[in-house]
């Protein structure tokens, strides 16, 4: 379903991603982790064709995402959605114009329909009834579960989660986590997880990939991350602060 | 020293380029997307009213003191001459065809255009204008295009409203203080003004409106780095504008005093 290959990607001369590859199937939840500033975030946006690789290809649905003109891509995003790591909510707008956005842009849905779908997307992140407020008024945790419930609000086949249960109480984040197994299970959804908690990353993922240096390397079940010997995965599951990763910032010291 | 200033002036000429180049390439788009449905009517009434109806205040109080100030500065000339008769003639002209068009662009450059870099730039950091691409919604199409329409609209009507007080602010002056009758002031006025003046007047502050809508988005969509960048992009977004209008105003001041003699 979703096809990375080779993809390379620099920012003012510094490379970021260097020939990452990375398959994802039809129904698979895929937890992205790796350390903060690696390219999680510049990877997902490559997916949703926000950013153009230098090299390499990234594949929805067997059609390559950067050689889509207007028309495509836009069949493409109405079958896939990202929430954002900040929320990216619109704050002109209070939080039933955020979460129907699409619906109020690209369909001619009746109010008492536009309410409906708007209150359920709420409902199913725990926060029905705030439809009117804007989104200054809400909490850092309140924001990025409206914009998860933006992100569902258009039924998509892909969802892109960029750290959904960061900043999120445990109760609120476990939540969240059951969601995205439910969309898994019920709908079908694929998805691709970015996250930093490995608890729910074992939780939810039906396959880990781990990035490093630009590249992915390692992926597979979450077991078999449990059961790593790689040092520098050994070292980052289990967050420790000594070890193959911070090796080089040790030396420079 | 001396190689340093050339690499200096080589890196502004590169970076007035790329400004050129990229505020071109965003005017076609606007132009296309602007024609091309589904149109988007209630986000422009929404923006007409930001852009035009909200400005009336500051252009009604600025213009009547330009109208103040100029009669009283021409008075000053005429009155040596003996001719305080085409004080009218001369306000009205001056406002009509150069005055009320720039000032008018420039209070609505500094009021708007500002306002609207600002607001785009700061989407542009929380990752808001992605958050529309990921939607579907070209950000163009969304949020330049009602911008761009509105303030094209508005300015005109903008400036024929302070021709109309500039003028008015100098008929006080006139008639109260240096003793011109009423009748007399309207009737320099009006015979002294042709339709082209008004038009040519009118046409400029058109192309001033497109261009304050598209610098200022321009400046907003290419904000970098946070708070700060934003406030860059704004005092940039002003001082560009200011000069586009200027050298606009020379261009077409120049074209039609030739094509139109
Ligand atoms: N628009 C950009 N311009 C320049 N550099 C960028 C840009 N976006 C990302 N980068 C750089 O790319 C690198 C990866 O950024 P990214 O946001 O993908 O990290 P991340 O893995 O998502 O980290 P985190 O877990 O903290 O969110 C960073 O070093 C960042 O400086
Ligand atoms: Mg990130």
């Amino acid at each position: 379903m979703i096809e990375i290959h080779n993809l390379h990607k620099k920012f003012n001369n510094s490379p970021v991603l260097k020939g990452l590859s990375l398959n994802i199937d039809r129904g698979q939840t895929c937890v992205i982790i790796g350390r903060s500033g690696c390219g999680k975030s510049v990877l997902l946006k490559h997916i949703v064709g926000l950013l153009r690789p230098e090299q390499g290809k990234v594949m929805v649905d067997g059609k390559e995402v950067a050689a889509l003109d207007e028309l495509e891509l836009d069949a493409l995003r109405s079958k896939i959605s990202m929430v954002f790591q900040g929320g990216a909510l619109f704050d002109s707008m209070n939080v039933t114009e955020n979460v129907g956005f699409s619906l109020i842009e690209h369909t001619r849905i009746g109010r008492q329909e536009l309410l409906e779908r708007v209150e359920e997307a709420l409902g199913l992140v725990g926060l029905g009834g705030i439809g009117s407020l804007m989104p200054s008024e809400l909490s850092g945790g309140m924001k990025k579960r409206v914009a998860l419930a933006r992100a569902i609000c258009i039924r998509p086949e892909i969802i892109l989660y960029d750290e959904p249960t960061t900043g999120i109480d445990p109760i609120a984040a476990d939540s969240i986590n059951g969601l995205i197994r439910s969309l898994h299970d019920k709908l079908k959804v694929t998805s691709i997880v970015v996250t930093h908690d490995m608890k729910s990353a074992y939780h939810i993922a039906d396959k880990i990939a781990m990035m490093y240096k630009g590249r992915i390397i390692m992926e597979g079940a979450p077991r078999e991350f449990r059961e790593s010997k790689d040092p520098v995965v050994h070292q980052f599951i289990h967050g420790i602060a000594k070890g193959p990763i911070t090796e080089a910032v040790d030396n420079f010291k | 020293m001396f190689t340093l200033f050339f690499v200096d002036l080589g890196r502004k000429v590169l970076s007035l380029m790329h400004f050129v180049g990229g505020l071109t390439n965003l005017a076609v788009q606007t132009v296309y997307l602007t024609f091309k449905p589904p149109y988007k009517t209630e986000r422009i009434i929404e923006q007409a009213k930001k852009a035009g109806y909200d400005s009336f205040p500051i252009v009604s109080l600025v213009a009547l003191f330009i109208g103040f100030i100029f009669a009283l500065q021409t008075a000053y000339f005429m009155q040596r001459i003996g001719s305080e008769l085409y004080i009218a003639s001369m306000v009205a002209l001056s406002i009509v065809r150069e005055l009320g068009p720039v000032i008018t662009a420039l209070i609505v450059a500094g009021r708007v255009g500002a306002s609207n870099t600002a607001e785009l730039g700061s989407m542009q950091v929380t990752e808001q204008i992605d958050a529309l691409e990921t939607l579907a919604a070209n950000p163009v199409k969304y949020l330049v295009v009602p911008r761009f329409v509105a303030l094209g609209a508005m300015l005109p009507v903008l400036t024929l409203y302070a021709n109309i007080i500039g003028i008015l602010g100098s008929y006080f002056i006139c008639t109260i203080k240096l003793g011109i009758t009423s009748s007399m002031y309207m009737h320099v006025t009006f015979s002294s003004l042709l339709y082209k003046d008004l038009f040519t007047g009118l046409f400029k502050s058109w192309i001033f409106g497109m261009l304050i809508a598209l610098i200022s988005c321009y400046e907003g969509f290419n904000v970098e780095g946070g708070a700060a960048g934003v406030g860059r992009a704004t005092t940039r977004s002003v001082v560009f504008t200011f000069i586009m209008i200027i050298a606009a105003d020379c261009f077409f001041t120049a074209l039609f005093y030739f094509i139109f003699p």
